[in-house]
């Protein structure tokens, strides 16, 4: 087994600077790395591009770097729910590259599985397609996108082991299985991690090759971002 | 009268087929949920990750690792899976998923699609809605008839950037139900006591008006 457990955030965090490359898991709040994020946050790394699907609420989540003003450029699906985001990218201080939702999690999956591009029919005749090479197939247009490039990968699963397995729960897996391996290095925060052997190879959701690093995380929020019940 | 936004959800869910795999946008399509038929078999698809939604929970129930699209606390059904976004995308992408239903701010006459951003005003992204309008076969979409101050969101041509091109099949609004082809809305039933004259009055795109129009069924 290789070991890949670190002590803790800050051991796990480390080689992480200034004007690098972020990819981020999670789909609104759920499945964020709270605890890196907290440590990214604690140190000041500054003009970061950060690749996650959203972008936090104003207090939690992404917009905590970017209150802290930490983010030079996003790149996400759906930015809503945040609004000194949109200050920020109205008044052109954050520079923000919307792609198709699909899209982000496939130039995230091509890292990881080694293809440089691919083609895709989301956003041809938009103008996510503009600047872009196009192609038809079997009479239908295509767009084609390029894997993304990236120095760390920050992702948060359910549990994990030393060898760096990773399982994930319910919708919290969204975004995180396609960043591991995506990035030079990927870090996974685990709110459980387990003695190794105990996972059930059949149960891995991740396969430890994928990930450099993993700790256990501390005191998730988990916050719900529109709690909504049966009446 | 004029639908409100429940009886738009309402005639929608009439369009779903038993045995299908349906993604509902944010807004009214979330609502189609509450009024398919319940002898049916349906399966929703939510893009962040989850086939086979269920319900709202109960209060007390919300788990913040179980949510929809629209970040709204959900339950699942028995038979649902969990997956990432790539595989959710495949499902998409890949003709899988048999109906999209999503809400828009203008729809074009030629089936194009505006419902991501209004430049300089609002700019939220576009989510998963340029994925879904490019792939699916069948896209139905849910609004109002006229935007916030009475104009036409039927058009000949959108105005704002476009999420998708030649993409809609129907359109569902609180007037009327359309189809769109041979670049023509071609109405095919009325919200009850709405007039033809009504509906062509408040539509900027190509009409086709063919004998008698029905009034919506709601049962």
């Amino acid at each position: 087994m290789i070991n890949k457990k670190v002590k803790n955030v800050e051991e796990a965090l480390q080689g992480v600077q200034s004007n690098m490359t972020f990819m981020l898991g999670g789909f609104g709040l759920c499945g964020i790395p709270e605890n890196t994020i907290t440590e990214l946050v604690k140190r000041d790394v500054r003009d970061v591009t950060c690749i996650s699907n959203n972008a936090g609420v104003d207090d939690f989540g992404l917009g905590l770097l970017l209150q802290n003003k930490q983010i030079k450029k996003m790149i996400s699906s759906y930015v809503g729910e945040n609004d000194e985001f949109e200050r920020q990218m109205l008044s052109g201080e954050l520079e923000v590259e919307l792609t198709p939702q699909g899209t982000l999690a496939e130039k995230c999956r091509a890292a990881q599985a080694g293809f440089p591009a691919f083609y895709t029919p989301a956003g041809y005749g938009t103008e996510v397609a503009e600047g872009k090479e196009t192609r038809e197939f079997d009479g239908k247009m295509y767009v084609l996108e390029t894997a993304f490039k990236a120095d760390f990968a920050f992702v948060k699963a359910w549990k994990g082991d030393a060898a760096g397995n990773l399982v994930f729960k319910g919708t919290a897996r969204n975004f995180n299985p396609n960043m591991c391996g995506a990035a030079k290095i990927t870090i996974a925060e685990v709110e459980e991690l387990v003695p190794v052997g105990t996972l059930d190879p059949n149960d891995v959701h991740i396969p430890g090759i994928f990930v450099q690093r993993i700790f256990q995380a501390e005191n998730y929020e988990k916050r719900i971002e529109q709690r909504t019940v049966r009446k | 009268m004029a639908l409100n936004k429940n009886g738009i959800a309402q005639r929608i869910a009439q369009e779903v087929q038993d045995g299908s795999y349906v993604n509902l946008g944010i807004g009214i399509p979330t609502m189609v949920a509450n009024y398919v038929r319940t002898d049916i078999e349906v399966e929703f698809q939510s893009e962040n990750g989850v086939l086979g939604m269920g319900p709202f929970p109960f209060e007390g129930e919300e788990d913040a690792d179980i949510i929809n699209a629209g970040k709204q606390t959900i339950t699942t059904l028995p038979g649902a899976s969990f997956f990432d976004s790539s595989l959710s995308f495949a499902m998409i992408r890949g003709k899988h998923v048999d109906l999209t239903i999503l809400g828009a701010m203008e729809v074009a006459e030629n089936g194009d699609i505006a419902n991501w951003k209004i430049p300089g005003k609002m700019v939220k992204g576009m989510g998963g809605a340029m994925d879904l309008v490019a792939s699916a076969e069948n896209i139905i979409v849910a609004m109002m008839h006229t935007n916030k101050l009475g104009e036409p969101k039927l058009l000949k041509q959108c105005s704002l950037p476009l999420t998708g091109v030649g993409c809609v099949k129907k359109v569902v609004t609180n007037l009327a139900v359309l189809e769109v082809k041979n670049n023509q809305f071609h109405l095919l039933e009325r919200a009850p006591g709405v007039s033809v004259e009504e509906i062509q009055k408040v539509t900027a795109g190509t009409l086709i008006v063919n004998g008698e129009i029905p009034e919506m069924i709601l049962s």
